[in-house]
Parts: C-alpha cells; sequence; structure tokens
C-alpha cells in the first residue's frame, strides 16, 4: 500500500482540533468546576464538598431513575408488539406506518409535550369531556402518572423504530424453519424473533432511557412543576453561577451513570450476539 | 380474528400517538382561544402569530444557524472521514471515533452544560463580556452535527475500493486531485444524508442551545420554551400546527417522489422487456 500522502493525513487534522477544544475541553471543565469551589476572597480551590453535597440529592437520583424505568419498560411493552405488528403488515403498509411513526420524531419535543399537556390539563379537553359526563376530573398533570405518561408519549417512537427496523430485516425463513421443527407461535416468538431482535431492543432502551432520565421540559410542563428530576436540579443551578460547581458534579455523576450503563447494555448485547451466532 | 386484533392495536397506538396534536391543530383555529369549546372557525391566533415579530426573528435564526452549522459540519466531518480512511494507528482511529460519538451518547443536557462551562471559563479567563449568542450557538450545533455527517459518510467510504484512489495516484493525478475527483463522487449521498441529518437535528435542538444561547438570539425552539414557561398561548397552537403541517409535507412528497421514482424505473424495465 502507499504512504499515505500529506493531504491524506492531514484531512482529519480540523476534526481532531475541533473535537479536542470542543468535545474534549468542554469535558474538562466539567470535571474542573465538579472539584473546585470560589471561595469568598475571589479565588479557586480545589475541594470534594461539591461531590459531598450530592448526598442532599439521593432522592432526585433515585426519583429520577425510577420513573426513566418504568417509562423505558412502558415502552417497550407497549412498543415490542406494535414493532412486530408493523413488520407483519403489508412492504406498502410497512412504507406509511414507518412514515407515521417518524412524523412525531420529526416534530419538536417541546411541541409534542406541549400538546399533551393541552390535551391532559386540568381544564385540559378530556376533563371537560369527563365533566360533560358528570365524571370526575383527572388530575394527571401534576402528578407522577403524568411525567411518566409524557415521557412514554415523547419517545415511544424511538422504541419502535429501532425495534422495526431490526424485525423488518429479519429473515422470514428463520420463522418457516422455527413452524416446521414444531414449534409453537409462542414458542418461536420467545425462542426465535425475540433474541434475534435484542440489537433493535438494546437501541431502543438506549435511546428512551437517557433522554427521560435527564429530561426538564417533561417534568416541568406535565409535573406542574411539582416534581423534580436530575434535569430540573441540573437546569436550576446553572441558572445562577454561584451554583456551577454542584451543577457540574451532579452532571459528572448522570454522566457517569449513563455511560455505564450504556457500554453494560452494549456489553450484554454482544454476548447475546455471540451466542446467536 | 387475530389478523383484526393486530391492525386494531397498532390503529390504536396511532390514534393515541396522534390524539394530542390533532387536538392542538384543531384547536388552533378555535376562535375563543380556549380548550373547552369550540367557539367557531378563525384565524385569529395564526395572524397574531405573523405579526409577531420576535417569532419571524426566530425562525429566520433557526435557518440561518441549521444551515451554518450543518453546512461547516459537513465539511470537516467528511474530510475527517477521510483522514480516518487513511489513519495507519488503529488506536487513534479508535480514540477519535469515540470522542466523536461522545455527544451523541451523552444526554443533551449535559452536552450543553459542558459546553456552557467551557464558554463561561473562557469568558473569565479571557476577561471578555458575555458572548453567548449565535457563534456560540453555532459551535455547540457543529459539534453535535459533526457524529452524524461522520455516521453516514464512514461506511460509503467503506464501500469504496482503496485502490480505486491508488490507481487515480499512479495514473499522475495528486491524492487531493484523486479525492476530488474519484472519491468525493462515490460518497456524496452520505454527504447528503450527513448533512440533511445535521440540518435537522440542529433546527431540533432546545436543550444543547437552552444552555449556550443568550435572549438577543433565539431559535425557534427556544421561542416557543420562552413562550410557555408561564401560561398557555394559543398563537404557539398555531405555530405548532403550521411546524407540524410542514413536517408532514416533506415527508409526504419525499415518499411520493420516491414511490414515482420506483414507478417510472418499473416502466422502464417493463418497456425494456416488451422490446
Amino acid at each position: 500500500m502507499k504512504k499515505g500522502s500529506v493531504f491524506q493525513r492531514m484531512a482529519a487534522a480540523p476534526h481532531i482540533v475541533w473535537m479536542i477544544m470542543f468535545i474534549v475541553a468542554p469535558m474538562l471543565f466539567v470535571l474542573y468546576f465538579a472539584f473546585t469551589e470560589t471561595t469568598d476572597s475571589g479565588k479557586v480551590i480545589f475541594t470534594f464538598s461539591n461531590v459531598a453535597s450530592l448526598s442532599q440529592y439521593t432522592n432526585v437520583f433515585i426519583l429520577s431513575i425510577a420513573f426513566a424505568l418504568i417509562a423505558t419498560v412502558v415502552c417497550l411493552l407497549i412498543g415490542y408488539p406494535l414493532a412486530y405488528f408493523m413488520s407483519r403488515t403489508t412492504p406498502k403498509m410497512q412504507k406509511i406506518l414507518m412514515v407515521l411513526i417518524m412524523l412525531p420524531m420529526w416534530c419538536n419535543l417541546l411541541i409534542r409535550t406541549y400538546a399533551l399537556m393541552a390535551l391532559l390539563d386540568n381544564g385540559g379537553l378530556l376533563n371537560s369531556f369527563l365533566e360533560s359526563l358528570g365524571l370526575d376530573k383527572l388530575y394527571i398533570v401534576g402528578s407522577d402518572a403524568g411525567v411518566i405518561l409524557g415521557m412514554v408519549y415523547d419517545f415511544l417512537p424511538y422504541m419502535v423504530l429501532p425495534i422495526f427496523t431490526t424485525m423488518s430485516k429479519l429473515d422470514k425463513k428463520y420463522i418457516e424453519a422455527a413452524h416446521d421443527l414444531g414449534c409453537s407461535s409462542w414458542q418461536t416468538m420467545t425462542k426465535v424473533i425475540m433474541p434475534l431482535t435484542v440489537s433493535g431492543v438494546i437501541s431502543g432502551v438506549t435511546m428512551v432511557f437517557v433522554p427521560s432520565i435527564s429530561t426538564f421540559y417533561i417534568s416541568q410542563k406535565l409535573g406542574a412543576g411539582k416534581i423534580d428530576l436530575i434535569g430540573d436540579t441540573i437546569e436550576r443551578l446553572f441558572k445562577n453561577p454561584s451554583t456551577y460547581n454542584v451543577g457540574a458534579a451532579i452532571s459528572l455523576v448522570m454522566m457517569v451513570l449513563i455511560l455505564i450503563s450504556v457500554w453494560v447494555m452494549n456489553k450484554f448485547s454482544d454476548d447475546e450476539g455471540g451466542i446467536i451466532v | 380474528m387475530k389478523k383484526f386484533l393486530q391492525s386494531g392495536y397498532i390503529f390504536l397506538v396511532f390514534a393515541l400517538l396522534y390524539a394530542p396534536i390533532a387536538v392542538l391543530i384543531i384547536f388552533s383555529f378555535n376562535e375563543a382561544g380556549s380548550l373547552a369549546e369550540f367557539s367557531g372557525f378563525s384565524f385569529v391566533w395564526y395572524e397574531e402569530l405573523f405579526n409577531d415579530e420576535e417569532a419571524l426573528t426566530a425562525l429566520k435564526n433557526s435557518l440561518m444557524l441549521a444551515i451554518m452549522s450543518s453546512l461547516i459540519a459537513t465539511v470537516i466531518g467528511t474530510f475527517a472521514a477521510l483522514g480516518l480512511r487513511y489513519m495507519r494507528s488503529k488506536f487513534l482511529k479508535a480514540t477519535v471515533t469515540s470522542i466523536t460519538n461522545i455527544p451523541m451518547m451523552n444526554p443533551d443536557i449535559v452536552t450543553g452544560v459542558s459546553m456552557m462551562l467551557l464558554f463561561v471559563a473562557v469568558m473569565t479567563i479571557i476577561n471578555a463580556n458575555d458572548f453567548m449568542g449565535f457563534g456560540t450557538m453555532l459551535i455547540a450545533h457543529t459539534t453535535f452535527n459533526l457524529p452524524y455527517v461522520l455516521l453516514s459518510v464512514m461506511p460509503r467510504f467503506n464501500q469504496l475500493d482503496k485502490s480505486l484512489s491508488e490507481a487515480a495516484q499512479d495514473l499522475g493525478c495528486t491524492p487531493a486531485r484523486a479525492f476530488f475527483k474519484v472519491e468525493l463522487p462515490e460518497i456524496v449521498p452520505g454527504i447528503v444524508s450527513g448533512m440533511m441529518l445535521g440540518f435537522t437535528m440542529s433546527l431540533d435542538d432546545f436543550v444543547i442551545s437552552h444552555f449556550v444561547s443568550s435572549p438577543n438570539f433565539q431559535t425557534l425552539p427556544l421561542y416557543v420554551y420562552n413562550q410557555t414557561v408561564h401560561n398557555v398561548k394559543f398563537s404557539m397552537y398555531a405555530l405548532c400546527a403550521i411546524i407540524v403541517a410542514t413536517i408532514l409535507a416533506v415527508l409526504l412528497i419525499v415518499n411520493f417522489a420516491g414511490s414515482i421514482g420506483v414507478y417510472k424505473t418499473q416502466r422502464k424495465a417493463m418497456g425494456g422487456a416488451r422490446k
């Protein structure tokens, strides 16, 4: 092979410079802010106090993780059968359904959340409908269920799309073979289809869990400001320069948590793939 | 019966998915400006929106930012893909790729916050005034667009035989000329899809922008956010309806145009067979 020319070797240089300046450096500044504090005299000192002070946010962390987990599981329970049924329609129908599932993804998250709020709000359409039937109002906005519902509604397409993609790539012959070899429909589902679509599920789970755990708009709107998640806490702490350091510490912890869980999930899916192949 | 249940399930989920959007669009035409009752069909909220100077500026800003950030990211990213292709150190290659993907894996809020801290730190170091605005937004958007460009361009490059470029060079092309004449035309589809992806990502982004923007430079999502912080504004319903309609139109055109293409090639193939 020819030795790479100067042009070829330098082609990635602007990108590497950009990367160091705007991806690596910001991460280092998160570290820096998380482990320093500005004293009253204006001196910056190294400290563990920001990280130590995070214990007061333990409940917020637990609540956010719980909400994100519930939302992810609900999305999976709704999304997996949906993707499966979608993959069994005619090719033309699949194309239409694909556009229909992508359309909400292309709509801004703020708009979708806002639309959902308009529907569920205490003076919203659902409640005026219930009232006209003489039923009690449902106070969904401002409750835990409201926030989780918002996450499910906003991120469901992100679960369906990757599962649907792996599902439609799945060779139909496997299913036929399973039937020929005497599998029942249920066995075909659990022994053949599910293991072969694990990679889609993993990316779907990641794509729902990560935005759910870090959201603040959904909890602001559908939680009516009553529910405080990690995202809300970070957003609030970064409104005031004096709390940047604690904010950086929380962001750091969240980043580490997410990178670890993504890494574990990828590891898990690789292992599964190894067993299948 | 089974088929019926399956279709029913698909229909139900899609109905629930679209119900809020449908309500929003219908009530954007409600004269009363209330969700409780539909008093009459009117365009008042659309008029209010189009008379809102702030909304129009935000739209202009959003488009400008999306075009510029996706263009810059495409240029840097395409050359980066070329550089990575001929990079001999496997370690360096893997490092660059994984660092590029960080903004894609990290939650948006962490990317936004980290960028903000960088700008804040630079501001204190060089003792400058608050320079958050178009410049910082452009940097942030370009940064989160880069992985999408690489993701679209790299596979195209990998499909391409390296000996093509070598052949061009043996025939007297400089490496740069070989890239522009031989490799570039082949990877154009990847470049275009990377740029489109970046463009839509940029238009759509709220969270990262939220942390690196200033009140004097608002994009459309930031404008929507600021308008919806406290109370419900019906002109926002109108704006949402317009955005949804635009996206629907674009998706339909893309798909419809796609099927025309398929239809045409089918006709051609059949015509050819008849001859």
